[in-house]
């Protein structure tokens, strides 16, 4: 029985071609047809549907919100249009969000509605399909990380690292108060860190760089034991990838305090894992699989040693056993979390970005291990090859920094950066202005069509 | 009715005949550690992985030396997602009746606006380059505040915890400013866990305040509770009971003597949609669901968006970037954060980000959930004042309904969008997961405490009569089947009964754990 196969004279029709309920009416998302209602209300026992709110007349709201239901075809058409008003450009953007090539096998599996349109698994029995999607996202964080235990996700980097940091607290033996951080950290990572963190009574700091990577010596002299984390990143904010990374672990251990790598799943697929170099935590940026640029939405990744299991926030799926004795998947180590635990939780963390595991694990079984390690190489040799080309450019030096590096890299401008970017995105190109004479640049399969023009318009422009 | 769901499972007949159909695809790994028939799925890894030198121009001392995943053509991965997706229940599977989390329809539509190309932009593009995403970011956050009755809104929030979070960072950063420090958050007991853990995440010590015999907020345990340490508290209207607090402006009056702040969790707020709003309720800051409420999917777990609105005065405290418009006449000398946008078309609105003047600085490492937000604003213009209305009255009929055809007791009314039975001396638990077996998903269960054994239903608008008596034929027929049968399930989803305490003694948390 369908109430909006059954209704034929109680609504008009927009003139959009929509079906017969608008929002003049009502809720379009609602079946019920006037003899239903009216048969449900006669069943309760009230005459009409306001009798069913308890809400005082003197917070009662009896206006109008002044939104005007559209119907769908006009609001495709007004969405179209305002999204329109965004130029089109080309993107060398990164610096923490990527605009990775996302195979369309990925939006067809993952937009099915049983994905999609699922709760987290509370009742397993009924979410197998997702849990082990989500195992298997863990599973490839884990050999990506080196690391034993993957969550199923954080909301982005940022909040990853902060949430590395409240886990550090939480397992450092002893107190400590310093979470020292690279001085090139993206402004958002380390505003994020410093929210997560303003409900202790630690305090982030920074430790200088060195032509693009951790300057040790400065690093060394600023570590004591009240530190409790050390975080570095590789590739850096600036596309460097750190060259001594173990001697940071190293110095990090000697103080007892954690060891933190931010990374991301392409770069881990060729550079050095987290757990070879001493880290206690990988965080980073997963959403450089499955998803392209998305405005700023993120997947958070966050993995640490098996030690620390019942100190990592967020929620984990692991393997069990059902009643027919085969192998299926839970939601597990519940107690760590917010809905057991409420004020004594791991985190906060409830919603999460389940469905862009799901998303990232389907592009990485789509590459396989020879793609992903491919698509990384590609991720050193390109910038590499740009940045030559960029250099022979009169007015630009690159890459600034001398160091490998993957996506992006740095150029210095004679002409200041933030005019060089602004001409350049006059010609339809979108790059970074960091600072007065630095601009960046990021490559990546989503624009690699295009370097030939962005060199073209650099030598215009620089 | 009898439910089953979809299913071709490899050797399941196994254990019927005898003979599993096992060997094709099960890889290299397979069989170790687990034997034939022993799983409904393999693991991707466990249908072929390969393991790769890694060949870099990278020195090697930076590189690793090997790499292992799964290695399988995209129509084996095809089959792989598809057959997970059928062992998935979702919203266009069936009924989703979970308590306090309003699992709706996800409109198609939405989806697809989502994905425009003109949407898939990066987030650290020049205000003048993006002025349609800041014009829809503008338009929502001016919807949301109809909504809410509030003046300002964040987007930034990518999920409700996450927008609490971000709600008590801006009441802690308001006290602060005048100079106050105050140490509590006042939380009811039956509150959603993750309030207690914001406020914690944010350094307050929580205190927790019992609810009156009547289900609702007790003044004189309120009085109590609140004093000169009270930053917030932290309520949601209708509360978890689905009652609506009807001494909602004594209870501001309270904490608002106290210099207190007054916190609306919008978990519930789809019960009032253009009938009341926290802003008329005396509320000073709220987060909305846009995954409950405003019918974005929930994916499985996230993604969602947790907007925060708040009433002027906390409004300079608000995370940065906000967007505002600026008429193009207007030279805006001061706060432009960004530095750019300057530039416009001529005769129209300019939109521009900018900094509060006490900004709490950030909560998402760019600006929130973005594709979500698009969603939410699609969803909200398609049902405009009248849907909107309409979607917290169906919500109301529908859980009243629903609770008038099942036989179970429901000690606490008049409810609204949802309300809590108790499944008297069984075992809420035992109780949801038989209802698997007649093709629903069950309740929220356990919680709130309040009632022993609950079940707490909220089966939102989407659902029609014919759906609800479903739901109601599922309850009942699990409230006159045996204990014995009750312990068994559920036997006719895809995995049988889970033995979760096991899961989390020996945990096993990936595919290398297996064999372990």
């Amino acid at each position: 029985m369908s109430g909006n196969g059954r209704e034929t004279t109680t609504h008009s029709h927009s003139s959009g071609g929509d079906r017969g309920r608008d929002g003049e009416h009502g809720s379009p998302f609602a079946p019920h047809t006037p003899d239903e209602t009216a048969a449900m209300l006669d069943a309760i026992g009230v005459e009409a549907q306001e009798e069913l709110f308890d809400i005082p007349e003197a917070v009662a709201f009896e206006r109008s919100l002044g939104i005007e239901p559209r119907s769908e075809r006009e609001i495709g058409r007004e969405v179209r249009g305002m999204l329109g008003r965004n130029d089109e450009l080309v993107e060398f953007l990164g610096r923490g969000h990527y605009d990775a090539y996302v195979p369309a096998l990925v939006d067809h599996l993952a937009d099915r509605s049983e994905f999609l349109s699922s709760y987290t698994q509370y009742q397993p029995e009924v979410t197998q399909g997702f849990l082990q999607a989500l195992f298997e996202y863990q599973s490839m964080l884990v050999e990506l990380t080196g690391l034993a235990v993957a969550n199923c996700s954080m909301y982005d980097a940022a909040t990853a690292l902060g949430e590395a940091a409240t886990l550090a607290r939480r397992v450092r033996e002893t107190s400590g108060h310093r979470v020292l951080v690279p001085e090139l950290l993206h402004g958002g990572r380390r505003a994020v860190l410093e929210n997560y963190i303003a409900g202790t009574d630690a305090a982030v700091e920074t430790y200088r760089h060195d032509d693009g990577n951790a300057d040790l010596a400065a690093l060394e002299s600023q570590l004591d034991d009240d530190a409790v984390l050390v975080y570095a990143e590789n590739p850096t904010v600036r596309g460097t990838i750190e060259e001594e990374l173990a001697e940071i672990g190293a110095l990090a251990g000697e103080h007892d305090a954690l060891f933190c790598l931010g990374s991301d799943p392409v770069a881990l697929s060729i550079l050095a894992e987290p757990a070879s170099v001493g880290a206690d935590v990988a965080v980073g940026e997963a959403s450089s699989l499955g998803l392209g640029a998305s405005g700023g939405m993120g997947l958070g990744l966050l993995a640490t040693r098996e030690e620390y299991l019942r100190q990592v926030p967020g929620r984990l799926v692991g393997a069990g056993t059902d009643a027919a004795g085969r192998r299926a998947y839970t939601l597990t180590l519940q107690t760590r979390e917010q809905h057991i635990r409420r004020e004594r939780a791991t985190s906060n963390i409830c919603t999460n970005q389940a469905w862009l595991a799901l998303r990232a694990a389907i592009h990485a079984a789509w590459l396989g291990p020879e793609g992903l390690c491919a698509l990384a190489e590609r991720c050193v040799t390109r910038p590499r090859d740009l940045a030559e080309r960029l250099n022979t450019i009169e007015g630009c030096a690159a890459p600034v920094h001398d160091r490998h590096h993957f996506r992006e890299f740095l150029v210095r401008t004679d002409r200041p950066a933030a005019d060089v970017a602004a001409d350049l995105e006059a010609r339809g190109f979108a790059i970074h202005a960091v600072d007065e004479t630095l601009v960046q640049v990021c490559i990546t399969e989503a624009n690699a069509a295009h370097v030939d023009d962005l060199a073209a318009a650099f030598e215009v422009v620089a | 009715m009898i439910y089953d769901q979809a299913r071709w499972t490899r050797g399941a007949s196994e254990k019927r005949d005898g003979n599993g159909d096992e060997s094709e695809g099960e890889s290299e790994e397979g069989g170790e550690g687990h034997g034939k028939g022993s799983v409904y799925e393999p693991l991707l890894a466990e249908k072929r992985s390969r393991e790769v030198g890694v060949a870099s121009s990278l020195p090697d001392d930076l590189t690793r030396d090997s790499l292992e995943l799964p290695a399988l053509a995209e129509p084996e991965l095809a089959r792989h997602y598809t057959r997970l997706s059928q062992t998935n229940y979702g919203v266009e599977t069936g009924p989703f009746p979970l308590g306090s989390c309003t699992m709706k329809y996800n409109p198609a539509f939405t989806e697809d606006l989502a994905a425009l190309p003109d949407a898939a932009i990066h987030p650290e593009r020049s205000a003048a380059s993006t002025q349609g995403t800041l014009e829809l970011r503008y338009r929502l956050q001016e919807y949301l505040a109809r909504i809410g009755g509030m003046d300002s809104v964040t987007l930034q929030p990518p999920a409700g915890a996450a927008g609490e979070f971000t709600g008590i960072l801006i009441a802690r950063a308001y006290h602060e400013h005048r100079g106050e420090r105050r140490a509590e958050v006042v939380v009811p007991e039956s509150a959603h866990g993750t309030n207690f853990a914001s406020a914690a995440l944010a350094g307050y010590e929580v205190v927790e305040l019992p609810a009156g015999e009547d289900g609702r907020v007790d003044l004189d345990a309120l009085d109590a509770a609140v004093g000169a340490e009270t930053a917030a508290l932290m309520l949601t209207n209708p509360n978890t009971l689905g009652l609506f607090e009807r001494d909602i402006e004594a209870i501001a009056d309270v904490v608002h003597d106290a210099g207190g702040l007054l916190y609306y969790d919008g978990a519930n707020l789809n019960a009032l949609l253009g009938r009341a709003r926290p802003g008329d309720m005396g509320f000073d800051v709220m987060h909305y669901n846009v995954h409950k409420t405003f019918a974005t999917p929930h994916g499985g777990g996230g993604p969602g968006a947790g907007p925060v609105g708040v009433v002027d005065d906390l409004a300079p405290f608000l995370p940065t970037p906000q967007v505002r418009a600026v008429e193009q006449d207007r030279r805006e000398p001061d706060g432009g954060a960004d530095g750019s946008g300057t530039e416009g078309s001529a005769g129209s609105t300019r939109y521009e980000r900018f900094a509060p003047a006490h900004s709490i600085g950030k909560v998402h490492g760019y600006a929130g959930n973005w594709p979500v937000l698009v969603k939410a604003y699609a969803y909200i213009a398609r049902l405009g004042d009248a849907g909107l209305r309409d979607a917290s009255a169906k919500a109301v009929l529908n859980a009243n309904y629903l609770a008038s055809r099942i036989d179970y007791e429901i000690p606490y009314g008049p409810f609204h969008h949802e309300f809590v039975a108790s499944a008297g001396d069984r075992d809420a638990a035992d109780v949801a997961r038989r209802m698997l077996d007649h093709g629903v998903h069950p309740p929220t269960t356990k919680w709130p405490e309040a009632v022993p054994e609950a079940l707490m239903t909220e089966p939102t608008e989407v659902e029609s009569r014919a759906t609800l008596d479903q739901l109601a034929a599922a309850f009942d027929r699990v409230a006159a089947e045996d204990d014995a049968v009750l312990d068994a399930a559920p036997e006719r989803t895809s995995a049988a009964r889970i033995d979760q305490t096991d899961a989390a003694r020996n945990p096993r948390l990936s595919w290398h754990a297996l064999d372990e």
